[in-house]
């Protein structure tokens, strides 16, 4: 039925078994918009969230994705600006999941503020010296680059590809986008580092405050350097997922090989740098506070523990596994090692984001608890049904992958 | 900021005695009715409700007959030193007063993203989870204050320190031809209605006022003082576990002012508390 849409000499499943693989999909948004109603008709009232949880899971969910979505400008620059010809071959998967983060974080976003119709204040009544002035500015200035590199490979569809314009338009794209990855990689530098900047200002709690150089605390570029660590590895659970699901192999071993080594390397000297900073925090900040690092943890189920497998379990151990050749070559390995980096970068986020909100500054206040209603878990499983969806779409009917041809021969 | 803020004129503020506070909550219901304040079907949904000024207890922690319980009133600081919660929001919609000292909120321009929440530390600033209440019938409508705007469902809002108060002392003052305001001409509700005149506000950049004298008592002290946040809200209290809850302290840190506590010695007899 669409196969003059479906892409030349590569095999796809009949439309009918699409369909039905993007049922569960779809539930997904209808739970999603559902709730997105709700929150938007009767108000955040819907939420658990609350006056000590001003930012709760959908936040988590914002800042995880966006760190996960850095695959994309960072293979943008691997590409364009270093010179890796090789990731060229996971690149469009990259762009796409980079597409889908932006756009659901920002529709997240638009959800989470209290008055979604005055989203627009922040341009216009602009508070340069919030950081999450800056975050928004690069975010929707980099959703738009993000969709400049989506297009040409959208105007690479069959059906698109006959239009004359199209194609001229798609190949001219493709030459200059060079000069979008460079803009993609200044953009993102400042949103992911003003996203940890917003978190290391809040010099009243203890708990995320950090020292910096100039106007930047160290979260700044920590937060630059964990998302580029961990957001190749999404990129190669991602295709590592797609691969599985549709039982081909659809990226040349040494694209996933360079970016899992080049993310080995950005994890292990994160982890250095992390530890550094966890230490001059603990010794520094949280006693110039008054306080001591294990006063933290007093009350509440979030405990040490957190801490310790963010950096050994979830940091640690899968830089060395990325680092070493052999782990790194075994399929599994990889994708637990790939695992275990993206969840280090969730219990982060999650950890400076919650654990932050969860813990009383005052000495005479308590601890309050938070669980997430169905409604907030709605928007942040719409998000799952729509990554899922978008990419299985752009799987279906665009070259995503531009080696699948010659590595799954179609034998008619 | 620190230089515009030392450049204001007045600099208002408050200083709450902690030894004279009963806990009668009169400045919790005072500060709701002044400002308009939303109330619930369920105030005991404390994570949710509105309370500019809030009331907390304490106690010693010790067992009877040696248990002493305090209260601590806790309306927005007023910090004065870079607010927390001014330099993050993402659309100017609070700011801090140079020439007041008041850390405003426009209502209309608060987009409702909540980072102010996150970054301030004494939990002063509260969202507007539902539309506006009042209970219809129950005449509480007929007490709400002309002067303040009732706040819409998704924005932040927090203690003015009754700002409109402040307009209408000026407005008398202009009108009577005086450029400047006496002491008492603007108190804040909370102040106003204390019955047991724990609270002091005035201008603390006037040596003349109370608040100001008091301000500089060895009793008085601020919540969250080292975090660098400078309160424009003081604190009193002679008795030592109260001041030493103030602040998160490590061992040995905390220098008592008086080791007596009031269960030892009748502390308002002591000569120099009150003459100070």
């Amino acid at each position: 039925m669409d196969s003059p849409l479906l892409p030349e000499g590569v095999k796809r499943c009949s439309p009918a078994k699409f369909l039905f693989w993007t049922l569960p999909w779809f539930l997904l948004l209808a739970w999603g918009g559902l709730s997105a109603f709700l929150c938007l008709y009767k108000g955040l009232n819907q939420t658990n969230m609350s006056n000590i949880f001003a930012f709760a899971l959908w936040i988590v969910f914002d800042l995880a994705i966006i760190a996960l979505g850095a695959g994309a400008f960072f293979t943008g620059f691997l590409v364009y600006i270093v010179g890796k010809k090789e990731l060229k071959n996971i690149l469009n998967a990259a762009v796409i999941i980079g597409f889908i983060c932006y756009s659901a974080a920002i529709v997240m976003l638009g959800i989470d503020i209290g008055q979604p119709l005055r989203g627009w204040f922040i341009f216009w009544h602009a508070n340069i010296h919030s950081m999450l002035v800056e975050v928004s500015f690069c975010i929707t200035a980099y959703l738009m680059v993000l969709g400049i590199e989506f297009i040409p490979n959208i105007l690479e569809n069959r059906k698109l590809a006959e239009i004359r314009e199209f194609r001229l338009f798609g190949h001219s794209l493709h030459h200059i986008m060079g000069v979008f990855a460079a803009t993609g990689v200044f953009l993102s530098f400042f949103h992911q580092g003003s996203l940890g900047g917003m978190f290391g200002v809040m010099y009243a709690r203890p708990f995320a405050a950090r020292e910096g150089f100039y106007i930047w605390p160290w979260t700044f570029f920590l937060f630059i350097y964990s998302s580029i660590a961990a957001g190749p590895c999404f990129t190669i659970l991602c295709t590592k997922l797609t691969e599985l699901i549709t039982r081909k192999k659809l990226v040349p071993n040494n694209a996933v090989q360079t970016l899992a080594k080049i993310s080995g390397w950005l994890l292990a000297s994160y982890m250095v740098l992390k530890i550094i900073d966890t230490l001059g925090w603990i010794y520094g900040v949280v006693p110039r506070a008054g306080l001591t690092f294990m006063d933290f943890f007093r009350e509440g189920p979030y405990g040490v523990w957190m801490m310790v497998a963010e950096i050994i379990v979830f940091g640690v151990l899968p830089a060395i596994m990325l680092l070493s050749p052999k782990a790194r070559e075994s399929e599994g390995l990889l994708i637990i090692a790939c695992l275990l980096n993206c969840t280090g970068i969730v219990f982060n986020r999650f950890l400076f984001i919650v654990v932050t909100l969860a813990i009383p500054v005052m000495p005479f206040d308590r601890f309050w608890s938070y669980l997430p209603t169905w409604q907030e878990w709605g928007i942040a499983m719409a998000v799952v049904g729509y990554g899922f969806l978008l990419f299985s779409a752009a799987y279906r009917y665009l070259p995503v992958f531009p080696k699948e041809r010659e590595l799954n021969p179609v034998t008619e | 900021m620190k230089k515009g803020s030392d450049q204001g004129k007045h600099k208002y503020g408050m200083v709450i005695d902690l030894d004279k506070c009963t806990g009668c909550g009169t400045c919790m219901i005072a500060c709701a009715s002044e400002n308009n304040v939303s109330v619930r079907p369920d105030q005991s949904d404390k994570e949710r409700a509105i309370t500019w000024m809030c009331l907390y207890k304490i106690t010693n922690g010790k067992e009877f007959p040696h248990t002493e319980v305090s209260y601590f009133p806790r309306p927005c600081m007023h910090c004065d030193n870079n607010p927390p919660c001014v330099s993050v929001c993402v659309a100017t919609a609070t700011k801090l007063d140079f020439n007041t000292g008041i850390v405003s909120q426009i209502y209309t321009r608060c987009i409702g993203c909540r980072y102010c929440q996150a970054a301030c530390p004494y939990g002063s600033r509260y969202f507007n989870w539902w539309h506006a209440y009042f209970p219809k019938g129950k005449g509480l409508e007929r007490y709400l204050t002309p002067e303040v705007s009732p706040r819409m469902r998704g924005v932040v809002e927090k203690c003015t320190f009754c700002h409109q108060r402040l307009m209408r002392a000026k407005n008398q003052a202009y009108a009577e031809g005086r450029r400047e305001l006496e002491e008492g001409e603007y108190v804040t509700a909370c102040a106003e209605a204390c019955p047991a005149q724990a609270i002091t506000f005035g201008d603390l950049n006037n040596h003349e006022h109370q608040v100001s004298k008091l301000s500089k008592h060895p009793y008085a002290f601020r919540l969250l003082e080292r975090l660098g946040t400078q309160p424009k809200v003081y604190y009193m209290s002679s008795r030592d576990w109260v001041r030493r809850q103030a602040e998160n302290l490590l061992p040995g840190e905390y220098k008592p002012v008086i080791n007596k506590t009031w269960m030892e010695e009748e502390w308002s007899t002591r000569p120099g508390r009150d003459e100070f």
